[in-house]
């Protein structure tokens, strides 16, 4: 897509740089000039959105750790003394802790994009992989810094989630003291996952620097789906997209700093509040919001599903939901890309959407709980369709979709009549015609 | 090696050869080598693992009462049961347990969950971990539906022999190594 650069070195110096290092060159060619789609509506905009983010979290992660003590009888006060006594502490540690749930609900829009607009589809699958992996590492990397206050939450949390890898057969007890370096979630943890917590943002960097390289080989994908044919179907990013992007970042940012400054624990669980005790666990442990969809799948599998037993079932369902996005671009076999012209595909999307969403509210809930009453049992207790059932469907729903809607519909669906161009998708009878 | 196809010698390996693949072979084993100190760091240290027995006088223990001591990390039950606790332990027969393994520590692994495999080994006396084997969440005592232990985290009930009988966990609590270095003194770990 990026034809021949159009950077010119204007003065000696630069002129001089750009024979050996050509670093402005490459600015320019991938933020000035790059030519992109012209039709790119708002759900474009939240890669900027997130790039601003990871910048924002390592910047205030890395003043954080100035004050930070990663030790079990000093975790929780260090991070209580930056709140209240260490100068623009709270705004520093409220903009992090807000921060990640903010970067989460800008890539799950980012993905949802993807997903409605087959931005996975040919040739853009490794970018889409990569894609998965960042988010994986953000995972990864959100799980461990959430355990550093050392709260209640954050040991209870720790703790059901490493004991997730116990259920690996024959091995597992043995990784799961490795991972702990003892015989529970302790000091040893704490100090290992500090370090990690700090190492994996600079790994997501670097992935995400692959990421944009990615996506600047074939170029940006588009509403319509279709391929750039001609110079009318583009623009240059700069000034129309940096201005673009600009805007949606200041946008979303009013709306992230109205929580830092007016709602800062609006995220969070109080049970954090209370120091990690290791004898007493919360009447009810739930991880942050952005990992609930996949823990209500986790606690889907409540049933033995040959020789697997229902614990390793669960691990296995939590870890593929997430991993079947890798195998996505050939799950999908239809060849439009974007589903604004595939009429039945959209409403399989849009549910999916929303079990999404339902598979985060299962995960806040107790399994048990009733959602709607029927009758009560022998014994008395109530009974009728639990959160647990609920969950259960919308995971079934969860893999099918991947699994057996996208395969099928590739063959069964007819996709409505797609414009000639994406310059005649946004100009319509005024496009210049592309010459035959 | 190469690409001359036509070379006579192709099929007998040369010198080259050789020196190419242990080469190559020497540097793997060395890389694995080097590598496995940055893993196995992440194992319990040597302190941790000589924190790792504890002792534990059980007389102040009255009938009916639960003591939690802290064990590695984690709780340790130690419940001197009532007579009505342990006859409804004893009662149950393991064919009806979801893990008919006793989980102990001290017994063989495949040994019967009967009561008698599970007790501590003096009078009504009963030590188990206290982390269910769910995910590690500590259970309540006296509650749930068999009068043993409910777990708040998923629901998981156990018996007054600390063994499972409904929900998620796929284990009976585990009994930890036990010695009873004197009449009431016993050494866990």
């Amino acid at each position: 897509m990026s034809g021949p650069s159009t950077y010119e070195p204007k003065t000696g110096f630069t002129r001089w740089l750009d024979s050996r290092l050509p670093i402005v060159r490459l600015g320019w060619d991938s933020f000035v000039d790059f030519p992109t789609p012209r039709n790119l509506n708002y759900w474009w905009t939240f890669g900027g959105v997130l790039a601003i983010f990871l910048v924002l979290q390592i910047i205030t992660g890395v003043v954080l750790a100035m004050h930070y003590v990663p030790h079990v009888d000093y975790a929780f006060d260090s991070v209580q003394r930056i709140i209240r006594d260490v100068p623009f502490g709270w705004l520093l540690q409220s903009l992090h802790a807000n921060g990640a749930s903010f970067f989460f609900i800008a890539v799950y829009i980012h993905m949802f994009r993807g997903l409605y607009y087959g931005s996975y589809k040919a040739p853009r699958e490794l970018l889409w992989i990569l894609g998965v992996v960042i988010y994986l590492l953000m995972m990864a990397t959100g799980f461990l810094g959430y355990t550093l206050p050392w709260g209640q939450m954050s040991f209870w949390g720790a703790t059901v989630i490493t004991n997730l890898f116990g259920a690996i057969p024959v091995i597992g007890q043995s990784f799961t003291e490795w991972l702990w370096g003892g015989f529970s979630v302790g000091g040893a943890t704490l100090n290992r996952f500090f370090s990690l917590h700090y190492l994996l943002p600079f790994v997501i960097a670097g992935v995400v620097g692959l990421h944009i390289w990615a996506l600047h080989v074939p170029g940006n994908g588009n509403p319509t789906g279709l391929d750039v044919k001609t110079k009318n179907d583009t623009l240059p990013f700069h000034p129309y997209y940096t201005v673009k992007d600009g805007f949606a970042i200041v946008a979303f940012l009013t709306i992230f700093v109205g929580f830092v400054f007016f709602y800062p624990n609006a995220l969070g669980h109080a049970d954090n509040s209370i120091p990690a005790d290791a004898l007493v666990t919360p009447s009810h442990i739930v991880p942050e919001w952005y990992y609930l969809p996949f823990y209500a799948i986790l606690r889907a599998i409540t049933f033995d599903i040959g020789p697997i037993d229902a614990k390793l079932g669960g691990v296995i369902a939590m870890f593929g939901s997430i991993g079947i996005l890798f195998i996505l671009p050939w799950l999908d076999t239809s060849p439009v890309r974007s589903m604004r012209y595939r009429p039945i595909a959209r409403w399989f999307f849009l549910i999916f959407v929303v079990a999404c969403l339902a598979l985060g509210w299962c995960g806040a809930k107790n399994p048990d709980d009733i959602i709607i009453a029927m009758g009560s049992d022998a014994e008395g207790h109530a009974t009728g369709f639990t959160v647990l059932t609920f969950a259960q469907i919308l995971t079934a729903y969860y893999f099918a979709y991947f699994l057996v809607i996208l395969p099928v519909l590739g063959f069964t669906e007819k996709p409505k009549k797609r414009p000639a161009s994406i310059e005649a998708s946004v100009l319509g009878d005024k496009a210049v015609q592309p010459a035959e | 090696m190469g690409s001359a196809v036509t070379d006579q010698n192709a099929q007998e390996p040369s010198r080259r050869d050789f020196i190419y693949i242990a080469a190559g072979g020497a540097a793997a084993v060395g890389g694995a080598m080097f590598l496995w100190p940055f893993i196995d760091q992440m194992n319990p240290a040597a302190d941790t693992l000589a924190l790792a027995s504890i002792r534990f006088d059980t007389a102040n223990v009255e009938d009916g009462q639960q003591v939690t001591v802290m064990w590695r990390g984690g709780p340790v039950f130690v419940r001197r049961r009532t007579e009505t606790e342990v006859a409804e332990a004893t009662s149950v027969d393991v064919s009806v347990l979801p893990d008919p393994d006793a989980r102990n520590d001290n017994l063989p692994s495949g040994s019967p969950a009967t009561e008698e495999n599970r007790a501590a080994g003096n009078g009504s006396l009963l030590i188990v971990k206290g982390n269910c084997t769910h995910l590690g969440c500590v259970p309540l005592g006296e509650a749930g539906e068999y009068d043993g232990w409910y777990c708040p985290c998923h629901g998981s009930h156990y018996d007054t022999a600390g063994r499972i009988r409904r929900g998620p966990a796929p284990e009976n609590l585990g009994v930890p190594p036990l010695s009873w270095t004197s009449e009431t003194v016993v050494q866990i770990g």
